[in-house]
């Protein structure tokens, strides 16, 4: 348990809740998400390399409506784990940290996420739908 | 032991003592790893997006054909192995961040290893089995 002797941190609970915050929560959510959805990667490959029945049957399971579902949110957390994970880099390299540019490249990220997102299934629906 | 005995039998310099702990382990290629493998994502990340939905209706052939182009299969290799390679990374501060049972933390630290290899071997497998096979 904590030893309380020792001076603690403010909890959690008693922050004003900034959009800063949240970017970063979600980073490490969608970090975990990708890691999951890598599943889906190789289990592409692998049903493609298996041959043609195989890969229609994959077909079939990313086109059914779950399918489509676990892709809109496994593209979304791409975009968006890209987006911050490059706004990651910039600060890094030890830029943006005036308090409002880091505000501001919080909502762009969160932002030029959904933009992506939007822009690739507006491509795949005006194509005639995934698979 | 008592502190005085460790004080007197002790005579190596405390810099031998402190290297290996701290700061001074391995976490800064980790932390420089996880950069490197990121800046390699965000390039090869937008590539694999575009190549997917290119190949949006394509069928068994046409896919197959796409992936056993050299510069896709080459690329597609390159993807896999950096998401791995990140991924471990990544779930490894998570699990060091929320984990605070030893013999858990251990064991979920090897089996995202395990994982990751695995589905590593796999791709590269899947990929070079298509490339080479007409
Ligand atoms: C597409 C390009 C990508 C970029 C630019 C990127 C960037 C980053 C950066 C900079 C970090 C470190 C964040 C920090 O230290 O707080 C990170 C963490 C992480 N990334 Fe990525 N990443 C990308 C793709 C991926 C993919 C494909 C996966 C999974 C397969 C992934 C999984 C993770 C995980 C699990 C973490 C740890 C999260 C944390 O510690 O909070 N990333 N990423």
């Amino acid at each position: 348990m904590a030893n309380t002797q020792r001076p603690l941190s403010p909890h959690l609970q008693i922050y004003k809740r900034q959009v800063q915050m949240m970017t970063s929560i979600v980073h490490r959510a969608t970090g975990i998400a990708l890691a999951v959805g890598s599943v889906l990667v190789v289990g592409g490959l692998l049903h493609l390399a298996a041959g043609e029945d195989s890969f229609n049957h994959f077909k079939s399971i990313i086109g059914s409506p779950v399918g489509m579902i676990l892709l809109v949110g496994w593209s979304w957390a791409l975009f968006y784990h890209l987006c911050n994970g490059i706004r990651h880099l910039i600060q890094d390299a030890g830029l943006g940290y005036e308090i409002p540019q880091f505000i501001r490249s919080s909502w762009l990220s969160v932002a030029g996420s959904i933009v992506l997102t939007v822009l690739v299934w507006a491509y795949v629906m005006t194509a005639g739908g995934a698979a | 032991m008592s502190a005085k005995d460790t004080v007197v039998k002790d005579r190596r310099n405390p810099l031998k003592v402190a290297r290996g702990l701290g700061s001074s382990q391995s976490g800064v290629s980790h932390w420089w790893t996880q950069r490197v493998t990121a800046a390699a994502l965000v390039l090869l990340g937008v590539w694999f997006v575009v190549t997917v939905l290119c190949l949006l209706h394509a069928d068994y052939a046409t896919a197959h054909a796409a992936v056993a182009k050299p510069w896709n299969a080459l690329l597609l290799i390159a993807f896999v192995l950096t998401m791995f390679w990140h991924a471990v990374l990544g779930l490894q501060v998570v699990i060091e961040d929320y984990v605070h049972t030893r013999w858990k933390e251990v064991i979920l630290l090897v089996a995202i290893k395990f994982l990751a290899v695995l589905g590593a071997l796999a791709s590269v497998l899947a990929v070079l089995r298509i490339a080479l096979t007409p």
